[in-house]
C-alpha cells in the first residue's frame, strides 16, 4: 500500500500519472476529454496545468469518444480518460464508430471494482469491461507495474495509430493505488 | 413549446440550400439516419462525413473536427431525437466556444425512421430554449427558408458557436448513403487535407 500511495503523490515524472502525461506528449496526443475519476485526479490536474494539452470534461464518455474521433479525422490526436463504469456505456459507440471506421481511439480506464472495491455496483460493472473489449477483439492491456507503464502506453499508442485500431489501457489499482473505502 | 411563427420546412430542401452556400470546403457531419441520407442526396462532397450509428454524436464529432481545424467552418446536421440523446454535449460546446462550429437541428418531433413515433420532447420542450439555457447564446429558430440561409450566412462569420433549429415535416430522407465506413472516413480525411489519396 505504501508503494501504491507514493505512486499517486506528487508530480514527479516517475509517478504513474507523470509517465502517462509525458507519454501522451511524446506521441503528440494533445486533446484530452474526460469524465473524472478520483484516482485520475492528479493526472487530470496536471493535464489542465500543461498548455500543450486541451483538457476538458464531457457529460458522457461516448461524447468524449465522438470528440476525439472527429479530431483524429481532422488531423489531431486525442485520448479519453474515464473509469470502469464509464467504459460500460461505450459498447454502442465502439461498435458503430471507432471500430468500423478504423479510428485509433486511445482510452485510459481507471479500474474500479477490484482489489478492494467497496461498492458492489462497481465490482459488477467491472466484470463487463473485458468481455466487451474481447467481443470486439479490441486491443487492451491491464497495467499493474510502474516499470512497465511507459513501455505499454508508448507502444500501444503507436500501435493504435499505425494499425488504425482502438486501444484500452486499464490502470489497475496495483499501479495507481486505486480507491479505498473512506467515510 | 415556443417556436413562434416558424414555417414547417423540408429536410432535403434545407440541406440542399446549405450545401449550395458552401464555398470554402467547409466540413459537414451528417447525423444518424435521415440527416445523413439527405446530406448524401444533396450531392456528395469530400468534406462530408456520414454517421452509420452512434446516435447523438454528430455534434461531438463536429466539435472534434472544429478543435482540430480551427480555421475551417464545421457544420453538423442532427435530428431532434438524436440531440435528446446527448444534450450534455451542448454544454461542452458552450464551455469550449469553438466559433467555427455551426449546429443545425432538424426538428420534426418524431423518430421518423423508426415509424414516426413522437419524441418525449414533442410538444413540451423547446430545442432552442434548451440550447440557450445550456450556454449557447447564439441559438435561433429559422423562420423560413430565406431566414435559414440568412442565419447560415451569419454563422459563417460568427465569433461564437451557432445553433440553428429548423422545423421540418415528417418526410423520410431522399437518398441512401453508401454504407462503407472506412471509405467514408478515408474520403473525409482527404477532403480535410489530412491525408493524400493513394
Amino acid at each position: 500500500m505504501a508503494i501504491a500511495e507514493q505512486q499517486t503523490q506528487g508530480t514527479s515524472d516517475r509517478s504513474w500519472h507523470g509517465i502517462v502525461l509525458q507519454t501522451l506528449k511524446r506521441n503528440e496526443v494533445s486533446l484530452i476529454p474526460y469524465v473524472p475519476d478520483r484516482v485520475l485526479t492528479p493526472l487530470i490536474k496536471n493535464l489542465h496545468a500543461d498548455p500543450f494539452f486541451t483538457t476538458f470534461a464531457t457529460a458522457r464518455e461516448e461524447e468524449a469518444v465522438g470528440i476525439v474521433s472527429g479530431a483524429w479525422m481532422g488531423g489531431r490526436r486525442g485520448a479519453v480518460l474515464m473509469q470502469t463504469s464509464g467504459f460500460a456505456t461505450l459498447a454502442n459507440v465502439l461498435a458503430s464508430l471507432a471500430v468500423p471506421y478504423q479510428i485509433p481511439l486511445i482510452m485510459f480506464v481507471s479500474e474500479r471494482g477490484t482489489l478492494g472495491e467497496f461498492n458492489y455496483g462497481q465490482s459488477l460493472v467491472c466484470r463487463t469491461m473485458r468481455p466487451v473489449l474481447d467481443s470486439l477483439a479490441l486491443e487492451h492491456h491491464t497495467i499493474t507495474r510502474l516499470d512497465e507503464l511507459e513501455f505499454i502506453a508508448d507502444r500501444s499508442i503507436k500501435q493504435a495509430v499505425t494499425t488504425q485500431a482502438p486501444v484500452a489501457l486499464i490502470l489497475n489499482p496495483l499501479l495507481t493505488g486505486g480507491k479505498v473505502f473512506d467515510k | 413549446m415556443n417556436t413562434g411563427n416558424t414555417k414547417v420546412m423540408n429536410r432535403f430542401d434545407v440541406t440542399s440550400r446549405l450545401i449550395a452556400k458552401l464555398q470554402h470546403e467547409e466540413a459537414v457531419i451528417g447525423g444518424i439516419g435521415n440527416t445523413n441520407f439527405d446530406l448524401w442526396a444533396a450531392g456528395h462532397r469530400p468534406q462530408n462525413f456520414y454517421m452509420l450509428g452512434s446516435m447523438g454524436l454528430a455534434f461531438p464529432i463536429a466539435l472534434g473536427v472544429a478543435l482540430a481545424q480551427p480555421d475551417r467552418r464545421v457544420f453538423a446536421l442532427e435530428g431532434d431525437g438524436s440531440l435528446l440523446m446527448q444534450l450534455g454535449a451542448l454544454s461542452t460546446i458552450a464551455a469550449l466556444k469553438p466559433k467555427n462550429l455551426i449546429m443545425i437541428v432538424m426538428d420534426n418531433g418524431i423518430y421518423q425512421i423508426t415509424g414516426a413515433q413522437p419524441t418525449p420532447a414533442a410538444g413540451v420542450a423547446d430545442i432552442v430554449g434548451i440550447a440557450t439555457a445550456s450556454g449557447l447564446a447564439n441559438s435561433t429558430w429559422a423562420a423560413d427558408e430565406e431566414d435559414f440561409e440568412r442565419l447560415v450566412d451569419e454563422a459563417m462569420s460568427a465569433s461564437e458557436p451557432s445553433l440553428i433549429a429548423v422545423r421540418i415535416d415528417d418526410k423520410p430522407g431522399v437518398g441512401t448513403t453508401r454504407r462503407d465506413p472506412v471509405q467514408i472516413r478515408e474520403r473525409f480525411m482527404h477532403g480535410l487535407g489530412v491525408r493524400e489519396p493513394l
